[in-house]
């Protein structure tokens, strides 16, 4: 019944919603900053929180207390959305659409500030973060994550990640396999698999997720590492255009497609359940049934005490290794940054107060706080220079490393419905429904709908 | 005056039907969108939207199978086997007929997500049928993956028979039986007597409930956003669940809310023709 818990959290939206009565509501039970009823103002605050997701939640039930000492008359109110990223994104946008239920501060995916920011949801914090001391401790890469297209800082990063590889130390040992583990290219990781196939054929050697279901986990965690690991990108940084008919999409596909085809992935109808990343954290990886993953810097968070699949001997079992370039081409190991953001709302009445629970928010002690217990990788320098943020996991300072060769995701207002095209393309090849060179030319001709005709290159 | 007391509800009709209606249909020539710089400032784009559909190689398949979906669920599955059950229950003796009426009534009365759910535990991997095929031996597969349209339509016609028997039932008591005993004393078989008398009467109940359920199928969601979300690749994604992925997952509103006009086109279309067939004297 696990996918079932992902489309619950929609079908209020759904059944509440006509397709035509979503773009404007006047009513609302009244979420913003009215002066409500206690004669002073209401901040609301929106995030995700689900069953893996708690370490916000719990930060903001901390500070809410603290706030609304410091500030007389001033409610908090917290609107958790219990929804997986995808679902989450989309209740925002529709609480964005009137000013009686956007939100003042909301958690806001690095990869969607552009376009959200397009849209008018976000309120320019280049006056704001000018008089916050707090400010200088933030790294550029970071800062750069919560631009807008005009250059103005309008989301406040908590924290980035890298992608590499988890695997299970038991289970490669007793396949054969010399630990530590460090696949050298694409083919080692199928060889590995095929060992692993073979030492236990009812185990799972080595997932990489594909389809919709997965939503960003799909390219972050599966298509962009192998496409960033050939020779070809997904969008033109110099000409401001995005790539078709690249042999690397071409190649990621293929790879995916021999992944699941092979039977070395998850078998892909229980791929394809938006709840995979549990199972793999919560049963797969501490039973030793599952090889490898690559997942994010985060994963240790999950098992992590007070986490929600604690495992106290996470630390004995998992080894990491970077996932590498396709056939070892420099710099041998690629990774995928993200990361998620605070951000003010455009239409807040109370702007000031929502940008100072932003701070308190995001202060050093929560920061450290929040960066920790969420296995982030920190965003401010005293934060990384911190030894309780070093020392929180064993693989801080390997995921931390990997930012080396990280790659970012196109910061263009379009990239989130392209990543929905993709995912839709590594969905058709691990089904079967197409071959990856008839994915990859749906996929050419979805961007050329999406950017026009002037926003590709390539033949 | 006689129009004053039909004013409330011509207000009402108009405020949540045809103001939505409208909404949809100005919406559907916009660019409208959730996120981007359509969010803030929607265009009139003409009919650029509906060009697109036309383009879109999701579309025509989404078309064919919402046809599928309504024919086999709902046309045939519903319509055929609630007047099997009506007909066989009018035979049975009380005791039966209201066991195997409050079983299949039991279907319809739950909510559409709990019987969603009750549909996903079913027919998904390990799930009930595949426990029940594993007592023959039998290892089944997960069939929201391997066949999801013939699940999500079973799934429908186990919902929706209840509404057709209970209208066929209803109907079958108006059939006069000195007309079935005449056709009997005059040697009609019972294949005769169901085809030359009792369909013959209640043919505008069968035209009228052909056309409800027709309408209600073609706008299914729940179960089958409940069952398979219109997956796996889009193997059974109607047009309700293409309307809404296009709008709230690719966050693009106008473009889900033109196909959210052609379902109220084919709707009305199918109503025509249903309307057409009730027309008295064209026996």
């Amino acid at each position: 019944m696990r996918q079932t818990i992902r489309n619950t959290s929609v079908l209020a939206l759904a059944s509440t919603l006509a397709l035509a009565g979503c773009s404007a509501s006047g009513d609302g039970d009244g979420g913003t900053a009215d002066t409500a009823d206690g004669g002073g103002d209401t901040i609301t605050v929106m995030y995700q929180r689900t069953e893996g997701v708690t370490a916000l939640d719990e930060l903001f039930n901390r500070i809410k207390p603290e706030f609304e000492a410091a500030n007389d008359g001033v409610t908090v109110e917290l609107q958790p959305i219990e929804a997986a990223e995808d679902d989450y994104a989309t209740q925002l946008a529709l609480a964005q659409q009137s000013a009686s239920t956007a939100p003042d501060v909301f958690y806001e995916d690095t990869f969607r500030v552009r376009s959200d920011v397009e849209a008018g949801y976000l309120l320019n914090l280049d006056e704001y973060v000018a008089e916050w001391e707090d400010w200088d401790q933030f790294n550029e890469g970071a800062r750069g994550a919560g631009r807008g297209d005009d250059g103005s800082t309008y989301a406040i990063p908590l924290g980035t990640d890298t992608r590499g590889i988890w695997y299970s130390e038991p289970l490669l040992e007793a396949a054969g396999v010399t630990l530590p583990w460090q696949p050298e290219n694409w083919q080692d990781i199928l060889d590995t698999a095929e060992q692993i196939k073979a030492y236990d054929p009812e185990s799972v050697p080595f997932h990489m997720y594909a389809g919709k279901p997965a939503g960003e986990g799909t390219l972050m965690q599966s298509f962009l590492p192998l496409l960033y690991g050939t020779e070809d990108r997904l969008y033109d940084e110099e000409s401001q255009t995005w790539n078709t008919g690249t042999q690397g999409f071409k190649d990621a596909l293929t790879f995916l497609d021999t992944l699941y085809d092979d039977g070395y992935a998850v078998p892909v109808e229980e791929a394809l359940d938006a709840n995979l990343w549990q199972t793999i954290f919560d049963t797969r990886l501490p039973d030793a049934k599952l090889g490898g993953v690559v997942e994010g810097s985060y994963g240790a968070s999950f098992w992590q005490q007070g986490g929600p699949f604690e495992w106290p001997e996470y630390a004995d079992s998992i080894g990491v290794a970077a996932f590498p370039t396709q056939n070892g081409q420099a710099p041998g190991r690629v990774s995928m940054s993200g990361g998620w953001t605070l951000a003010v709302g455009a239409q807040s009445d109370a702007p000031d107060l929502a940008f100072e629970f932003l701070t308190l928010a995001m202060n050093f002690e929560n920061s450290l706080a929040y960066t920790v217990e969420n296995s982030q990788i920190a965003v401010r320098d005293d934060v990384a220079g911190d030894p309780s943020y070093l020392e929180a996991n064993p693989y801080v300072k390997f995921f931390t490393d990997l930012v080396e060769v990280t790659n970012f995701r196109p910061a263009t207002a379009d990239y989130p419905r392209i990543s929905a095209q993709i995912q839709e393309a590594t969905e058709q090849v691990v089904t079967g429904a197409a071959e990856p060179a008839e994915a990859a030319a749906a996929y050419d001709d979805a961007l050329v709908r999406i950017v026009g005709a002037d926003g590709v290159s390539g033949s | 005056m006689r129009i004053l007391p039909l004013v409330p509800a011509v207000l009402l009709l108009l405020l949540f039907m045809a103001g939505p209606v409208l909404w949809s249909l100005y919406g559907s020539f916009t660019n409208a969108a959730l996120t981007g710089p359509n969010a803030q400032n929607p265009q009139w784009i003409g009919l650029d939207n509906y060009s697109r559909l036309l383009e879109d190689p999701d579309f025509p398949r989404s078309v064919l199978l919402t046809v599928v979906f309504v024919l086999l669920s709902a046309v045939v599955g519903q319509n055929i086997l609630g007047m099997a059950l009506a007909l066989l229950m009018s035979r049975a003796s009380g005791g039966v007929s209201a066991l195997i009426g409050g079983v299949v009534v039991s279907a319809w009365v739950l909510p559409e997500i709990v019987a969603a759910f009750v549909m996903y535990a079913f027919f998904t991997g390990e799930g009930t049928l595949d426990q029940l095929l594993g007592l023959v031996g039998v290892d089944g597969p997960n069939w929201l993956f391997v066949a999801p349209m013939f699940a999500v339509i079973l799934a429908n016609i186990w919902r929706g028979t209840a509404f057709s028997m209970m209208v066929y039932r209803a109907s079958l008591d108006d059939v006069p039986p000195e007309l079935v005993e005449a056709a009997q004393i005059d040697g009609a078989s019972p294949t005769q007597r169901l085809f030359r008398i009792t369909l013959p009467v209640i043919k505008s109940t069968i035209a009228t409930n052909l056309m409800l359920t027709t309408l209600q199928t073609l706008s299914v969601f729940t179960l089958i956003f409940v069952m398979t979300a219109g997956g796996p690749s889009n193997r059974s994604m109607t047009l309700p669940l293409l309307a809404y992925e296009e709008a709230f997952n690719f966050l693009d509103v106008g473009y889900g809310t033109a196909i959210a006009t052609v379902m109220l086109v084919v709707g009305a279309l199918s109503s025509v023709v249903y309307i057409r067939m009730l027309r008295p004297g064209k026996d």
